[in-house]
């Protein structure tokens, strides 16, 4: 009976204290945001490889939701005679939900990975090692800009994934299923608010930008410094960041009614 | 009015240095009083590591003189390895004390670290260069980020040391494209372009053909003679070892020795004796093989 309690009273410090140390790492990258040099060579790089190399993906997702959201919607509204207001269902659904969190799942499967095991390997393969060798702070020239340029652009490609889902809902509705192209583009433009929605979605992109560059770098830079290491750190960033996603979706929506 | 506010401000500032200093000496245990041997550039003294349950290292004491190339021997797992790494603070120790050109690593931290490893350079085992970084980048990185040399400057110095481990026509590379002798030699270059007094070599020799062992020993050597460079190895390369070292320190089961390889083949101790005949013994076969 007491093994259980311990062991349940074990994990919960373990947790405590991985949280603990996840939370002094994010204080770490920041205080060396500000500290010279400022590293806008490596940021660029890392924009270009997490965010450019990530619009395949975020396109070709965002119009397939898109054009699945269309012909749900289309599907369910002509029930009601309401197939004018498709526009507006899969905008509000893109742009309050789907948006953010499939663009942070995508972005945590195909970046967040990609950025872990980078630092692991690095960490494996000596080389963090060697830069505080070299007096050269590891967190301040490689984990910094990583975790900046993931920040940066996760709002960018929810934005581009919303864009894409409602082109793609556009070709399933007026294309496919033969709704009046007016209405879907009117009902998009009136059903949407700034304010509540756009506003909204924007500050769930951040947020989740902010924990998933936490996450993926945090996993990286405290990796095993073996191959099976480096494997587990990167199954554990995407297994980690898409419940953390989804979980602070659900307080977020909850707190805030975005 | 002016000079009595500064006056008071002077003395408020010296009353808060001299109260962070009280509690700060207050806060730092006392230091043990052995010291091993007070002339040696680098000392560990009882120093005791382990990870979790298994013990590394339970009182390690031992010393490596200025200006010499000091081998640390021993059995797989004993580590060797680790003794660079806590030398060069990155990893402490349980207890003990590491002393580096008289500063102790294990009371240092952050900015004093950062401080303390310039005058330490460290050829890891496996490069350690950056794989993104071309090698012109990889030796320029340190001298970048010291900030006090011009462009034109750091220029210079990268292409001196290339040229002086021998690397040419490779600047433009990735490591990923170097053969292995030539990567070590450009870790080497890296290691060394800070000017450090110390030079920690973790296996240097592993994996080389022996074309490039006694290329990489002959540079060792001659950074030593040129610059007076304390260096500090690990290898399993007895013959190599032997040819280079002017102190050995040997990881036993239970002890550690220290000598000169002629100590040591004709000491009283017949752990080290057999040691070391062994690996000449191990080493002759796999060149006649």
């Amino acid at each position: 009976m007491l093994n259980p309690i311990s062991e349940l009273g074990y994990k919960s410090l373990l947790l405590v204290r991985q949280l603990g140390n996840m939370a002094s790492f994010a204080t770490s990258v920041c205080l060396t945001i500000p500290t010279p040099p400022i590293r806008m060579g490596p940021f660029v790089r890392e924009l270009y490889k997490l965010g450019v190399l990530s619009l395949p993906i975020i396109c070709i997702s965002g119009l397939a939701v898109g054009m699945v959201l269309g012909l749900q919607g289309y599907h369910t509204l002509i029930r009601y005679g309401a197939v004018q207001s498709l526009g507006g269902l899969v905008g509000l659904s893109l742009i309050r939900e789907l948006g953010p969190v499939l663009g942070a799942l995508l972005l945590t499967g195909r970046a967040g990975s990609a950025t872990t095991a980078e630092i692991g390997t690095m960490v494996a393969t000596d080389q963090l090692d060697g830069l505080r060798m070299a007096s050269i702070d590891p967190i301040h020239l490689v984990i910094t800009p990583k975790a900046l340029a993931m920040f940066a652009v996760m709002p960018l490609l929810t934005a581009l994934f919303i864009v894409c889902g409602i082109w793609g809902g556009y070709i399933a509705g007026v294309g496919l299923m033969g709704c009046d192209p007016g209405s879907y583009m009117s009902s998009v433009k009136t059903s949407i608010d700034f304010n509540n929605d756009v506003a909204g979605s924007l500050v769930k992109s951040v947020i989740f930008g902010a924990l998933l560059s936490v996450i993926a770098t945090h996993r990286g830079y405290t990796s095993a410094p073996t191959s099976e290491g480096v494997s587990a750190a990167t199954t554990s960033t995407v297994v980690i960041g898409s419940v953390t996603v989804l979980l602070s979706d659900y307080l977020i929506t909850a707190l805030w009614g975005v | 009015m002016m000079s009595s506010f500064l006056h008071n401000e002077k003395r408020l500032r010296e009353t808060f240095w001299a109260t962070v200093d009280r509690v700060s000496a207050a806060w730092r245990p006392p230091a043990p009083p052995t010291i091993v041997n007070s002339t040696a550039h680098v000392i560990l003294d009882h120093v005791r590591l382990a990870y979790g349950s298994r013990r590394v290292f339970s009182s390690l004491s031992c010393d490596f003189p200025p200006g010499r190339i000091s081998v640390i021997l021993g059995g797989s797992g004993s580590g060797k390895s680790t003794i660079l790494r806590l030398i060069g603070g990155l990893i402490r120790p349980q207890a003990g004390r590491i002393l580096v050109d008289g500063e102790d690593v294990t009371r240092l931290s952050g900015r004093g670290l950062t401080i303390m490893r310039r005058k330490l350079g460290m050829l890891f085992q496996g490069g350690a260069l950056l794989d993104s970084y071309n090698v012109f980048d990889n030796l320029a990185l340190p001298l970048r980020e010291q900030n006090r040399l011009t462009q034109r400057e750091i220029i210079e110095a990268v292409n001196a040391t290339l040229v002086a481990v021998g690397v040419t026509d490779a600047d433009e590379l990735l490591p990923g494209e170097l053969s292995g002798g030539m990567l070590r030699r450009v870790a080497l270059g890296r290691a060394i372009i800070g000017k450090p007094v110390i030079l920690l070599c973790d296996e240097p020799f592993s994996g080389l053909d022996p074309v490039a062992i006694k290329l990489i020993e002959k540079l060792l050597v001659n950074i030593n003679r040129q610059f007076g460079i304390t260096i500090i190895l690990v290898s399993h390369h007895i013959p190599s070892t032997l040819r280079m070292a002017q102190r050995v320190v040997l990881l036993l089961d239970d002890r550690v020795v220290q000598g000169s390889p002629a100590e040591l083949r004709s000491g009283a101790d017949p752990d080290a004796r057999e040691f070391l005949s062994e690996g000449i013994e191990d080493a002759t076969t796999t060149e006649k093989d």
